[in-house]
């Protein structure tokens, strides 16, 4: 498998801050690949490292196997982005917009072919209005638009979903698997929401405080025997000692003075609760979810706790 | 104290003496052509000077004032009797000193009664008469008059007066062609000009700075204004329309 | 290269805020004319009150005084004072006005080097402020000609005044106006220096416009200690030199020499420090922008 993206231990410094930390990851040909991250965790630097917007500290990036110093232009000719919300020239029209961004990109195109990429983002219809018209949305499926005009191998896509309401996700949700099915771009999608990429990323990467956390296939990550189920229960100390004294006693993961922790497969849970019931066990609440989840979630707590202190 | 003074008594009849020997002489000298008095002159001058009722001449008129960088100006200028004068630009403009239209040969002559004509003698260099008019009103916008004529052709060749509020100015004239009519070919109107200065804020000039030439010349305060004439229509009338 | 200008120049002229230059510009112009139509003899009584003590001016002077030469001149005095506003507007906005909008991360993961991208914009810059000036020339100049006529025109400077024959303005003021573009690229290239540090426009537009301020203040102090240190090398004291154009020298009998310009060097030298300004701002932004973390 060849490598569209290749990146070697990637810094960033902001004056004493460092924003990424040595990073290093691979993005196969034709991949989705999900970069995940809460706000702040270095997203954003590391992608505009990439699209040349950020200059690196150290570390060395390839794409198409080719330095991104050396042979920026060559690079970008095949590269289309979209990054945060885009706000584009709101005083002129869709058109305008996506005919400056084309030619930017180097393409002679024509008027038709302009209107058939604005229908494939479904703007075809407010083509020649003012930009300042759109809804957030479709103003973000015209910054895909701009992102596609010039038909790039690799799309780099910032938080594409950020703001959108839930027709507007899904809208973009299609589109990038449209993108990725049928004509086989490589995706490189950079989300804080673990769902998401889960219904459509191949490979993700997770860092926080612009370090590499969790890196792999999403098949892989979202092993279904990796699940963890949260338990509640009228007497939590009473239980944990009747669970230990179990059959149970195999899945105990961790605890705390909230919640009793379980690792199983996903298909056992029923069977849990079953039992949990039959042993008598005062059930108040339950929940299951992924490991990876439960981790990212941890992440995202870990966040929480530090931002009042920020303010 | 006493002595000093019958001394310089005693020098100053010696000196009129030898003056009016001087001038006896002169005298002398012209016996053939008669000696006219002042007022006869005057008359004289007058009487050519009154030939022309009106006359419309074309003329170039320069003016050269120290802080005035003009181009020459096409002009027609407008005479009717007794002391209408009017000054045209055919082309472009032209900054005409404040009395040099009134203050001209026919404004004298044509009140020529109200001045009281006193003989000053003759220039030494040229040996023109000079002939000094005194208003003999008070209410007189001029105070002296000075003219110096040439009494063979009977020309007023330079004429210098002094007025009340706008100082001294000299008219000095070349005949030529229109003699007859004592009309001069060249006028060259010498005046004092008052010192010229606009605030910079007000200009907003491009200030590179004077050379020091520059400055020197500025202060010079002597303004002339110069109109050769080219040629003269005389006497076929000028409406009053001119005038006004 | 010429597609990319295109794209600015539309960018630029697709945007209502650049007519509210030209719309300021018209007024003005509208505005002095109507009141020099109106009310002319006031303003020339007002401008020749220093000298009529010297001389006479009959109505007839007075009318030629006020030909359409000598209102473009005062329209000129003044509005290139408040053009430099006009341009900050729109040079102050390039960089800043695309990062506040999010465009410029947009623009610059294209295939266009930044370099190639900050010469294009301050082309267009450019291209701008030649076109409000020609606009105002067409108004100032044309206009007045049509509205008051031509006549000699009549240049009073705090030290003299210098008339230049009706028939040796028009070449003047073609290339007083040529000179007034690099006077106005100048400030174009200031605001557009500015304009790589910001992230909205307001920032480099109040700026350029503080430090034109600070400057033609120093310019017109007469103070001795400014007059012959600081003040040659300001801006600001060039940008009027296109008033030299209009200042010619006379002979000896003070009368003007037709096609003549009294201090040609001073001009040109005055040319060559804001050929040098516009060169330094232009290299110095794009210098800073070609190392510049992308962050908007």
């Amino acid at each position: 498998m060849d490598s569209i993206i290749s990146v070697k231990n990637l810094v960033k410094d902001f004056r004493e801050v460092r924003a990424v930390h040595d990073l290093s990851f691979e993005v196969g040909e034709g991949k989705v690949y999900g970069f995940l991250g809460q706000n702040g965790a270095g997203k954003s630097t590391t992608i505009r490292m990439l699209l040349t917007l950020v200059e690196p500290t150290a570390g060395e990036i390839k794409i198409f196997n080719m330095d991104l110093k050396k042979h920026r232009k060559e690079i970008l000719r095949q590269v289309g982005a979209v990054i945060e919300r885009p706000d584009l020239y709101k005083y002129l029209t869709g058109m305008e917009n996506l005919r400056i961004f084309a030619t930017m990109s180097g393409i002679k195109i024509s008027e038709k072919k302009l209107m058939e990429e604005l229908d494939r983002v479904g703007l075809a219809m407010r083509a020649h209005s003012k930009v300042k018209t759109y809804s957030q949305g479709m103003k973000q499926r015209l910054g895909i638009a701009t992102a596609l005009v010039h038909d790039p191998k690799l799309i780099i896509l910032d938080e594409p979903t950020n703001g959108l309401d839930p027709q507007g996700i899904a809208d973009i949700r299609n589109l990038i698997l449209h993108l990725s099915n049928d004509l086989f771009k490589t995706i490189f999608i950079s989300s804080h929401l673990l769902s998401e990429m889960e219904l459509i990323a191949d490979s993700m990467l997770i860092i926080d405080k612009g370090k590499k956390v969790v890196e792999g296939n999403v098949k892989e990550l979202f092993d279904p025997a990796e699940t963890i189920v949260q338990l509640k229960t009228t007497d939590n100390n009473g239980a944990y000692e009747k669970i230990k004294k179990s059959e149970l006693k195999k899945f105990l993961h961790d605890r705390n003075p909230e919640c009793i922790m379980l690792k199983l497969h996903r298909d056992e849970v029923p069977a849990l609760v079953k039992e949990l019931v039959q042993m008598d066990i005062g059930v108040m609440y339950l929940d299951s979810r992924h490991s990876l989840e439960d981790y990212f979630l941890s992440l995202t707590s870990g966040q929480q706790h530090v931002e009042p202190f920020k303010n | 104290m006493h002595d000093l003074k019958k001394e310089v008594n005693q020098i100053e009849r010696g000196l009129f003496k030898i003056t009016f020997i001087s001038l006896f002489s002169i005298v002398l000298l012209h016996s053939s052509a008669k000696a006219q008095t002042a007022a006869e002159i005057i008359t004289q001058v007058k009487a050519r000077i009154e030939k022309v009722n009106n006359y419309v001449a074309k003329g170039k008129l320069l003016t050269n004032v120290a802080f005035i960088k003009a181009p020459v100006a096409q002009v027609k200028i407008y005479f009717k009797k007794p002391n209408h004068i009017r000054i045209r630009n055919v082309s472009g403009i032209s900054f005409i000193p404040r009395g040099s239209v009134n203050i001209s040969l026919d404004n004298v002559f044509s009140d020529i009664a109200s001045y009281d004509i006193i003989d000053a003698g003759k220039e030494a260099k040229t040996g023109f008469r000079i002939i000094k008019l005194l208003p003999n009103n008070d209410t007189s916008e001029v105070v002296l008059s000075t003219l110096y004529i040439d009494e063979k052709k009977m020309l007023v060749m330079k004429a210098t007066t002094t007025t009340r509020d706008n100082g001294t100015y000299e008219l000095q004239m070349t005949y030529g062609k229109y003699a007859d009519f004592g009309l001069a070919d060249k006028i060259i109107f010498s005046f004092n000009t008052k010192e010229y200065k606009l605030p910079k804020g007000i200009t907003l000039d491009y200030d590179v700075g004077n050379s020091k030439e520059e400055d020197t010349k500025l202060k010079n305060k002597k303004g002339k204004v110069e109109i050769s004439y080219s040629s003269y229509v005389i006497n076929q009338g000028v409406p009053d329309s001119v005038f006004q | 290269m010429w597609n990319l200008l295109k794209i600015e120049l539309l960018k630029i002229f697709k945007r209502p805020r650049t007519y509210i230059a030209f719309g300021a510009i018209t007024a003005i112009v509208f505005l002095v004319q109507l009141a020099l139509k109106l009310d002319g003899k006031s303003y020339i009584d007002l401008l020749l009150s220093n000298l009529s003590g010297s001389f006479e001016f009959s109505g007839e002077f007075k009318s030629k005084l006020l030909n359409g030469y000598l209102v473009c001149f005062a329209i000129l005095t003044t509005v290139l004072i408040q053009m430099p506003l006009l341009v900050a507007l729109i040079a102050g906005d390039s960089i800043a006005g695309e990062a506040n909008m999010g465009t410029l991360r947009l623009s610059l993961i294209r295939p266009v080097s930044r370099t190639q991208y900050m010469i294009m914009k301050f082309l267009a810059s450019v291209i701008y402020t030649i076109a409000l000036l020609t606009w105002m020339a067409i108004l100032a100049l044309f206009g007045s000609m049509l509205i008051f006529g031509t006549n000699d025109l009549v240049v009073l400077r705090s030290t003299g005044i210098d008339q230049i024959a009706a028939a040796d303005v028009l070449w003047r003021y073609v290339i007083a106006f040529g000179y007034a573009a690099v006077a106005l690229t100048t400030i174009a290239a200031l605001a557009f220096l500015l304009s790589v540090f910001a992230e909205n426009s307001i920032g480099p537009i109040i700026a350029t416009m503080s430090i034109i301020i600070v400057f033609t203040i120093l310019s017109e102090m007469n103070i001795p200690f400014y007059d012959n240190t600081i003040k040659p090398w300001l801006f600001t004291t060039h940008m009027v030199a296109w008033k030299g154009f209009f200042y010619v020298k006379a002979t000896d009998d003070g009368v003007t020499i037709s096609g003549s310009v009294a201090n040609l060097p001073a001009i040109l030298r005055s040319l060559v420090i804001l050929l040098c300004y516009i060169t330094v701002f232009v290299f110095t932004a794009i210098r800073v922008f070609r190392k510049k973390d992308i962050l908007s």
